[in-house]
């Protein structure tokens, strides 16, 4: 009976939409061929296959709710004149398409695809090349970015847009995406309950993932590398960090994980290696920092004395130059069964806790932290013997900054 | 000279000291490459060998060396040889066998077990630190001839460079910290040799925080080639002026 039903359900509805569903072909030894032409004809729910070439028809609107599909990579072409695909429809796909050459304009932020105002739209598997923007949403829902590759060339800030921008929109989904070069590679701001997931965005000149007003949000499984300053979560709240991994983020202002005003975060299992700084807190409350290793960085975490609530549990600190460091005396925050490397206590009872506190922050840190020059002299002898006797009696440094239970062994090998 | 070089070379390499040394920082980097997991954390302490323990052998045992060979040094003297070609021989025996001795013992170990780029840096300086310290030792022991007053001088020199002067930059960081005293402070860091060392390695070793902003006065110039290429200078004339003071006074002395 229900096989039956089943069959019924694809007579009445399934059939009757492929019949009417029109496909139309554009290339150069094709009926059609120029992509606007086609647009002009096609209805709702028709599909457009793009054959190989090159497509410069400058500014492309698609108001239906059309499926477009490239043939071993058709090239379109803005060629620095306008804005390439502006998508005012719901139900869109781009696919398989080489997108190329969107104009510069400091007013209207032209982009190679930008979406205004729809939902359900689906860009998958394009490459975006020397855009200003890549794919810019505004107001969408429902969308779904996935395997593009993104790169530009920006030299300057001002000159180059983001990657993957998003503005005032809700439940996207961002996936597998690879970004280079652009301002911001992936840019939220008022975003909701959306995903960003597994996507490569390296060697962008500012952030690799940029967070502003975006609340219940999800970043799982990226990478972000050699960014100009990182990542940063700014003004925000219920944003779940997982299984990230923050790589080689240098320079006087850059941080692997950059996190401003920021509430109820959960930060999981992400990897923070040879970053100038692992993670910078300012302002940011009722967090949970757990499993993640910090490796071979230049301080560890910067957790600034306007933090309170947060806890830092099970993480690794290894071979970083310094662990922790703060700017005042007021200590909010729990650190707990953390591995610190230079840790140096025992454990009689075998239980894999350390029997003696650990207290992370060194003296040194605090006064390379008011005293900047004072890093000339680190790790010089006079330094090792004021560091060691502050360990022991914690005079200057706050004594409640504390791990009660430092972990013998690291969480992760 | 060759002749000179080369027998107190041999006489320093039979020494039961500098095999013991040798040994010693044998012992001392396998162990720590083998015990610790991480590498890192082993460089770091053969950082303070080379910082610390260095120098002070390398100083007492060439003031103690030409103390004990003063009458060797008399009878070379009686014969038809230039006094500075005496002293120079003996400079370069020492310094040839404790380089030897240096890397030998250290140099080995880390050239397999370190990354190539932080044990050039680490062996480099480590040469550097005993050829200052030698120069530094035969100028101590040609000021006087009291023995056990020379050993202690010494002992001084290197208390000075190792813990005192980073002690009294640290004061004058603290003083002056309300004015800009950044260049100054590199600029002192000339007068010490084993800050100039340390200052290398450091650049190999805390990368990450030194691209931030608090290492970026010195980054910005002990990181330039050019920069690295005046810490040498400045090392290099750390050997070359002391011995220029010992062999004038060697020169002169009446044995």
């Amino acid at each position: 009976m229900i096989l039956v039903n089943r069959f019924l359900l694809y007579l009445l509805f399934i059939i009757p939409s492929a019949l009417f569903a029109a496909h139309f072909e554009v290339g150069r030894d094709k009926p059609h061929h120029t992509l606007k032409s086609v647009l002009q004809l096609a209805k709702d729910h028709d599909t457009i296959w793009v054959d190989r070439g090159l497509y410069a028809e400058g500014n492309i609107v698609i108001d239906k709710s059309v499926v477009i599909i490239g043939r071993n990579w058709p090239v379109i072409d803005g060629q620095k004149k306008s804005e390439i695909f502006s998508i005012k429809a719901s139900h869109v796909t781009l696919k398989g398409l080489v997108v190329k050459g969107s104009n510069y304009a400091s007013l209207d932020d032209p982009a190679a695809i930008k979406v205004y105002d729809a939902a359900y739209v689906t860009i998958e598997g394009n490459r975006l090349d020397d855009n200003f923007f890549g794919i810019y949403l505004q107001y969408s829902k429902h969308t779904l970015i996935k395997n593009n590759v993104i790169k530009a060339y920006g030299k300057e800030e001002q000159m180059i847009g983001n990657g993957i921008h998003c503005w005032k929109s809700d439940s996207l989904q961002i996936i597998g995406n690879t970004i280079s070069g652009h301002r911001d590679g992936i840019y939220f701001e008022f975003v909701t309950h959306s995903v960003i997931w597994r996507n490569v965005s390296h060697n962008n000149i500012r952030y690799g993932l940029h967070f502003m007003f975006s609340n219940n949000d999800a970043y799982i499984s990226n990478v972000f590398k050699q960014n100009g300053s990182g990542v940063a979560v700014m003004f925000t709240k219920n944003v779940i960090m997982i299984n990230n991994h923050f790589i080689e983020n240098w320079g006087d202002a850059s941080y692997g994980l950059l996190l401003k005003e920021i509430s109820d975060c959960h930060i999981l299992g992400n990897r923070f290696n040879s970053n100038t700084a692992g993670i910078y807190l300012e302002g940011v409350s009722r967090a949970r920092i757990e499993d993640n290793t910090f490796n071979d960085n230049g301080w560890g975490m910067k957790i600034q004395a306007s933090c309170m609530d947060n806890v830092i549990h099970k993480n690794d600190f290894r071979s970083n130059t310094f662990d922790v460091s703060t700017n005042g005396d007021l200590v909010l925050n729990t650190f707990e069964r953390n591995y610190w490397d230079k840790y140096e206590g025992y454990d009689l009872n075998k239980d894999g806790t350390g029997d003696v506190p650990y207290h992370p922050l060194s003296l040194f840190s605090k006064i390379a932290e008011t005293n900047p020059s004072a890093m000339l002299l680190f790790r010089s002898f006079i330094v090792v013997l004021m560091d060691r006797s502050e360990k022991v009696m914690p005079s200057l440094t706050p004594d409640n900054f504390i791990d009660l239970y430092p972990r013998m062994k690291p969480v992760f090998t | 000279m060759n002749r000179i070089l080369k027998y107190v070379m041999l006489d320093i390499v039979k020494s039961k000291l500098v095999i013991g040394y040798t040994l010693i920082l044998a012992l001392l980097s396998w162990s720590l490459f083998s015990l610790e997991d991480n590498s890192a954390k082993a460089v770091l302490s053969l950082t303070n060998v080379v910082l610390l323990v260095v120098p002070l052998v390398t100083v007492i045992f060439s003031t103690i060396y030409m103390y004990n060979a003063a009458e060797f040094i008399e009878l070379l003297a009686s014969q038809p040889l230039k006094r500075v070609s005496i002293w120079t021989g003996f400079f370069l025996g020492l310094s040839a066998a404790l380089v030897t001795a240096l890397i030998l013992g250290l140099g080995l170990p880390l050239l397999l077990y370190a990354d190539f780029a932080m044990a050039a840096v680490l062996l480099t300086t480590g040469i550097m630190m005993s050829l200052i310290f030698v120069s530094l030792g035969l100028w101590v022991s040609s000021m006087t001839r009291d023995k056990a007053r020379g050993i202690s001088t010494a002992i001084f020199v290197w208390l000075f460079f190792a813990v005192l002067f980073d002690g009294l930059m640290l004061l004058l960081l603290f003083q002056f910290s309300d004015y800009p005293i950044e260049k100054t402070m590199i600029g002192l860091t000339a007068f010490s040799p084993v800050d100039l060392c340390r200052i290398l390695i450091l650049l190999q070793l805390d990368v990450s925080a030194l691209m931030g902003f608090t290492g970026a006065l010195f980054r910005d110039f002990f990181g330039s080639t050019k920069g690295e290429w005046v810490a040498f200078g400045l090392l290099t004339l750390w050997v070359v002026i002391p011995f220029y003071f010992s062999t004038k006074k060697f020169r002169l002395k009446d044995l």
